[in-house]
């Protein structure tokens, strides 16, 4: 090569790039809209097997491809939907379940009971890892399918758990079947709402109890979507109508479910209208998205509950009055207002508002602001003079925190300081080895629509988050009680009495509650969110 | 000639498994509870914890780890991500379009970066080159936290004049803004460095011969300063495209472009070890190679350069 050897090679190098760059991508057919199909930004889900999604991104995709037993009414009460009719007895502890008949999955196969049955023996089976795997929890032989590994973290592998299926469950016909709980728990309809109790088809299995390698990426479902393709990854999943769907039948004819790794990547095309919704406007575009927006900017109740535990392990935490104080002497409302934008909205209860049985403020004074009492109690009580808040400093907490740590100190006249962890399991790990590591940001979002969401996970001695140490025999008793109460009324009434005593207690100090704060495009109307923050495809369409 | 590139790349299967080694053991140290990091905020139950563990081995040592990843890498199996993907998968779904986007970046801030250089090389302290010196000085100063938010704004939503964001399977014309805003990382140094250069060039005895001989003008600076003007500048391209394809984190972020740079901020955020490793191993590879040519290219340009 000689002469003008680099000027063809600079141009060789070019034009490959350049073919590199323009040849695979086909932009041919994927910005192609059909007229009454709509489009809507989530983040890739974790999973899109029912009995394996805990996340409100794969959640929503699941609504769409799948129909549920039960659905919530604006009051969150459940009512019928694949199912006809759910009855149960005295005790609250056998119930039976008679599905709809006609219905059939999107590659044909008849729903049946077989087809539930088997789908929550996989999702129980221990060795599945399903991460929805608790909601099985409480049906009769639970137990049994799982397994401890005898070492712990240590090399030994764990042995098989004994059964593979769930003794609860059995079938009396092809549409009927019951479902046997190991206590009594008046709020089951509600916990079947879930993703996690999904029928899965025939189809889905490789062989008993295994599923298909590919079922995860192609899910055939129930609903009144089905895949088109294949989910791709980190791309958008697309779904269109079934024809002659039995259930209601949704207003659009098809959904791009379009994957964003960044809320302010989703924005910026929900403005250029290259996306017609997205439900979570981040809280750095807030200020300017009543402009961009206007009429299409909404909120809505969500169940998503924030608050600060008290590590009750350690001394200076141990009186509760402390621990009244330091609830006393936060302006929650100021922090609402200036640093989430109205974005959440301030919580003084201890369950979200969303579910029945919610008072507002039943925390009552101790989660009033007032400085001076606060003082007054916090001197009497000798509290401590080095106040630490610890968070994890992947998830926009610090601008919050270090607010409350100001107000604390204004207040009380002590020292408080926020202490980032890098992730929430680097937290939670300190929080279990009982490290000194002072209070602790928490939030909790809730699986079913009941107060018992709340009270047994947050609040009971074995509760599943109660990371911070909080025992009441007292309590722990009148949330079982309630769990097996007659009826859904007299069940509130008892978490009622429950949650008196959190207001006296105070485990926990009660932040702010979520909202639901989205977007839509021109294009489409009607958009509404569930307190699960998945829009409701049943009422979305395309505006005229 | 062949055996020098024989050579290399015999070196490269040792820094290979060094950089795969180094990364592993760095991924195993900073491993702290990644079945935790996986489910998010939620409570984990202690049979999942067992099942989890056991699927990726997590119970056993380092060197056992380490063994089970080499033994499938060595096999052509880059091992199951902790959200359960395979990752050759994703490294195929991933790696075109950071490729894409990086050579387009390369292309457009070598064409800028050398043509403007020559003519700032040429014409010193002409307003041209005060102007180019002014303009990459502020496109230097400004991190690209700033400047790609920024064009998104500016050109994408209030101009309109290019799509909005890219996405996977993004063509030329979706690439053309982020190639643009992550091409401005680089130009600034390789026109400095081509002005520079030519600059040197032009008082050299063999242009003063050329011009002496009465060839064109031309010909003096395409032929004779430029080609060897271009020696630096074609070191740097070299390692600016390792850089661009491993540092295009906020550009895919902004631009919603799931390559390279998404996949190692994901891996590393949920403690993926195997996912960074994996997507590391590729971009050592991409690095080796692009320098393997940056070197033979040298020799290219320059017929006093040879290999033995």
């Amino acid at each position: 090569m000689r002469g003008n050897g680099p000027w063809k090679m600079a141009a060789g190098v070019a034009a490959i790039a350049l073919l590199a760059a323009g040849c695979s991508g086909g932009s041919s057919d994927d910005d192609e809209t059909l007229p009454n199909t709509i489009s809507i930004g989530i983040v890739e889900p974790e999973s899109l097997i029912p009995s394996n999604s805990t996340e409100a991104n794969g959640s929503s995709v699941l609504a769409s491809l799948f129909y549920p037993l039960v659905r919530f009414d604006e009051q969150s009460n459940p009512y019928t939907v694949a199912a006809e009719a759910i009855t149960h007895d005295k005790a609250n502890k056998v119930w039976t379940i008679r599905l709809r008949s006609g219905f059939t999955f999107s590659n044909g196969e008849p729903v049946t009971v077989d087809n539930y049955i088997n789908a929550w023996n996989y999702g129980a089976f221990g060795p599945n890892a399903q991460v929805a795997s608790y909601f099985f929890s409480r049906i009769d032989g639970y137990a049994q399918m799982q397994s401890v590994d005898p070492d712990g973290t240590g090399p030994e592998k764990a042995p098989e758990p004994k059964a593979t299926t769930l003794t609860g469950l059995r079938k009396l016909n092809n549409l009927t079947f019951t479902v046997t709980l190991s206590t009594g728990f008046a709020g089951w309809e509600s916990v079947m709402g879930y993703d996690a109790f999904y029928p899965l088809p025939k189809a889905a299995f490789k062989s008993e109890g295994v599923l298909a390698d590919n079922f995860g990426d192609a899910p055939i479902g129930n609903g009144p979507f089905k895949l088109k393709g294949t989910w791709q990854h980190d791309s958008k999943i697309v779904v269109e109508k079934v024809a002659d769907f039995k259930g209601t039948v949704p207003k659009v004819d098809g959904i791009t479910w379009k994957i964003y790794q960044d809320l302010g990547a989703q924005y910026a095309d929900l403005v250029a209208g290259n996306l017609d919704v997205e439900t979570k406007i981040p809280i750095e575009s807030l200020a300017s998205a009543s402009g961009d927006l206007g009429q299409r900017l909404q909120k809505s109740p969500s169940s998503a509950f924030s608050f600060v535990g008290f590590p009750i392990y350690e001394k200076e935490y141990a009186n509760k009055d402390v621990r009244r104080a330091l609830s006393m002497a936060i302006n929650r409302e100021e922090m609402t207002d200036q640093i989430f934008l109205g974005s959440e909205t301030p919580a003084t209860s201890f369950v979200s508002p969303v579910v029945a049985g919610y008072r507002k403020n039943s925390c009552g004074q101790n989660c009033e602001y007032n400085p001076t009492l606060a003082k007054q109690i916090y001197t009497a009580a000798n509290g401590p003079t080095d106040i630490k808040i610890s968070y994890n400093s992947d998830g926009g907490h610090k601008a919050w925190v270090d607010a409350m740590c100001n107000q604390i100190k204004a207040s009380l006249g002590v020292n408080c300081t926020g202490s980032p962890e890098p992730k929430l399991a680097d937290l939670l790990k300190k929080v279990r080895d009982h490290k000194s590591v002072g209070m602790i940001r928490l939030a909790w979002t809730m699986d079913y629509p009941l107060m018992e969401n709340y009270l047994g996970p947050l609040y009971t001695t074995d509760g599943s988050s109660n990371f911070y140490g909080y025992t009441n025999t007292a309590f722990d008793s009148l949330v079982r009680e309630g769990s097996e109460a007659a009826t859904p009324q007299a069940a509130i009434k008892k978490w009622q009495q429950a949650e008196d005593i959190l207001a006296d207690e105070m485990p926990v100090l009660p932040l702010r509650f979520g909202q639901n704060v989205y977007g839509f495009s021109a294009k489409v109307t009607n958009v509404s969110m569930d307190l699960f923050q998945k829009v409701d495809i049943y009422k979305i369409e395309v505006a005229n | 000639m062949f055996r020098y590139i024989v050579r290399r790349l015999l070196q490269m299967v040792l820094t290979f498994f060094g950089a795969t080694f180094v990364v592993y053991a760095l991924m195993f140290a900073a491993q702290d509870d990644p079945i935790q990091a996986l489910v998010g905020e939620r409570p984990i139950t202690p049979s999942q914890r067992t099942a989890l563990t056991e699927r990726f081995h997590l119970d056993d040592n380092f060197f056992a780890q380490y063994w089970y990843y080499m033994k499938g890498l060595l096999t052509g199996d880059f091992g199951t991500s902790l959200t359960n993907r395979k990752i050759a998968d994703m490294l195929a779904d991933a790696w075109p379009v950071t490729l894409r986007l990086s050579l387009l970046a390369i292309v457009i801030a070598a064409t800028i970066a050398i043509l403007a250089g020559v003519v700032s090389g040429i014409r010193r302290g002409s307003i041209f080159d005060n102007a180019t010196l002014a303009i990459t000085l502020v496109v230097l100063a400004m991190p690209i936290v700033v400047l790609a938010p920024l064009a998104q704004l500016v050109f994408g939503i209030k101009l309109g004049w290019f799509p909005v964001t890219a996405g996977q399977d993004a063509g030329l014309w979706q690439l053309l803004l982020p190639a643009t805003v992550l091409a401005s990382l680089v130009v600034a140094t390789e026109l400095r460095v081509t002005r520079a250069s030519v600059a040197e060039n032009l008082r050299a005895d063999y242009v003063r011969t050329a011009k002496a001989k009465g060839l064109t003008r031309a010909r003096v600076i395409g032929v004779h300063v430029l080609r060897n003007s271009l020696i630096p500048v074609i070191t740097l391209i070299g390692v600016d495209l390792g850089a661009l394809m491993s540092g295009a984190i906020v550009t895919e972020k902004v631009f919603n472009i799931p390559g390279v740079g998404f996949n190692l901020f994901r891996g590393i955020r949920t403690e993926d070890g195997p996912l960074v490793v994996g997507f590391v191993s590729v971009l050592v590879i991409v690095f080796l190679v692009v320098n393997l040519i940056v070197d033979l290219l040298y020799a290219v340009l320059d017929p006093r350069i040879r290999y033995e």
